[in-house]
């Protein structure tokens, strides 16, 4: 099985990044664009078939390492779904 | 003063640390490696800076995790002062001994030089040695100081006089200019509520010589050496 764990800032949670890569975008002659905000993906494989069970675990995953719920959170993606 | 200095790999401040302790108190530290699940039994602990786990993740994040840390958030709840440094303070956010986070320079930049600070409070045993209010210049060097807090959590923060370490001008004033790092109410450094757990991005090991980067450190260590004897 796969998990797909989307990790964003939360909003109210300022990104530099996020806006650099806008004011890029601006630059490069997109108009247009009103906000930029940047997040990470991660990609976890898994062993097991019980999708109930896999969305748990990567949800204690999440909560103890992959983000940081000060400023992120996330939604977790088992198989596509 | 016993202290341990925890070694990261990718820990670049651990040696200036030990000089710090060594020069300050006369004792050299325990370093003791991240591996380890035993923390000696020290009056002290250092955090140090550095780039553990090439900032991996999330800076300090991969080092929060390591087997040593379950041990120094156990002796930072029971009392123990823990100072972390740069580095050593994104990790004490990422164990949760300190509240807040420590987010990517709002200039996106690495920034490396001296800044003016404020010492806030002089009720703590890191800070007890510097007048009240005293303004200090101590260096930074890092790309992901910009201190995040909810609003409830910096209001906390600043009602229980946990500000510790403010960026200020040359007149001791906040103001944005001053800001290098875009960090909320201009926080370098915090304490939790009992005082024991002290995080600051600027570098006080670093300016306990006046051949290299002034003498605006040395109290820090010296303060502790005295409150621990």
């Amino acid at each position: 099985m796969k998990a797909v764990v989307k990790i964003r800032l939360k909003s109210g949670v300022l990104d530099p990044q996020g806006k650099a890569t806008q004011n890029a975008l601006e630059a490069l002659g997109f108009s247009g664009v009103n906000g930029v905000r940047q997040g990470k993906i991660i990609e976890i494989e898994l062993e097991g078939t019980d999708a109930g069970a896999a969305r748990e675990d990567v949800d204690r995953m999440a909560q103890a390492l992959l983000a940081n719920s000060v400023i992120e959170s996330y939604e977790i993606e088992i198989d596509g779904q | 003063m016993k202290a341990a200095v925890i070694v990261f790999p990718g820990s670049n401040c651990d040696r200036d640390a030990a000089d710090a302790l060594t020069w300050v108190t006369g004792r050299p530290p325990a370093m003791v490696w991240h591996t380890s699940n035993e923390l000696p039994n020290v009056d002290l602990i250092v955090i140090p800076g550095g780039f553990t786990h090439g900032d991996y993740l999330r800076v300090g994040a991969m080092a929060a995790t390591a087997p040593i840390m379950g041990e120094v958030f156990r002796a930072g709840i029971r009392g123990v002062p823990v100072l972390g440094i740069c580095n050593g303070f994104q990790i004490l956010c990422e164990t949760r001994l300190l509240p807040g986070a420590l987010m990517r320079n709002a200039s996106l930049n690495f920034i490396c030089r001296e800044v003016n600070l404020k010492i806030e409070t002089t009720a703590t045993p890191f800070t007890r040695s510097y007048p009240d209010g005293a303004l200090v210049r101590l260096p930074i060097a890092h790309h992901d100081g910009n201190f995040f807090a909810d609003e409830e959590t910096l209001n906390r923060l600043e009602g229980e006089g946990r500000v510790v370490f403010r960026y200020v001008d040359k007149a001791g004033k906040r103001v944005p200019a001053a800001n290098p790092n875009g960090s909320r109410n201009n926080i370098a450094g915090i304490a939790n509520a009992a005082g024991n757990v002290l995080g600051l991005m600027p570098h006080p090991e670093r300016a306990i010589d006046p051949a290299t980067g002034g003498t605006d450190g040395t109290a820090l260590f010296a303060g502790l050496h005295e409150a621990l004897r």
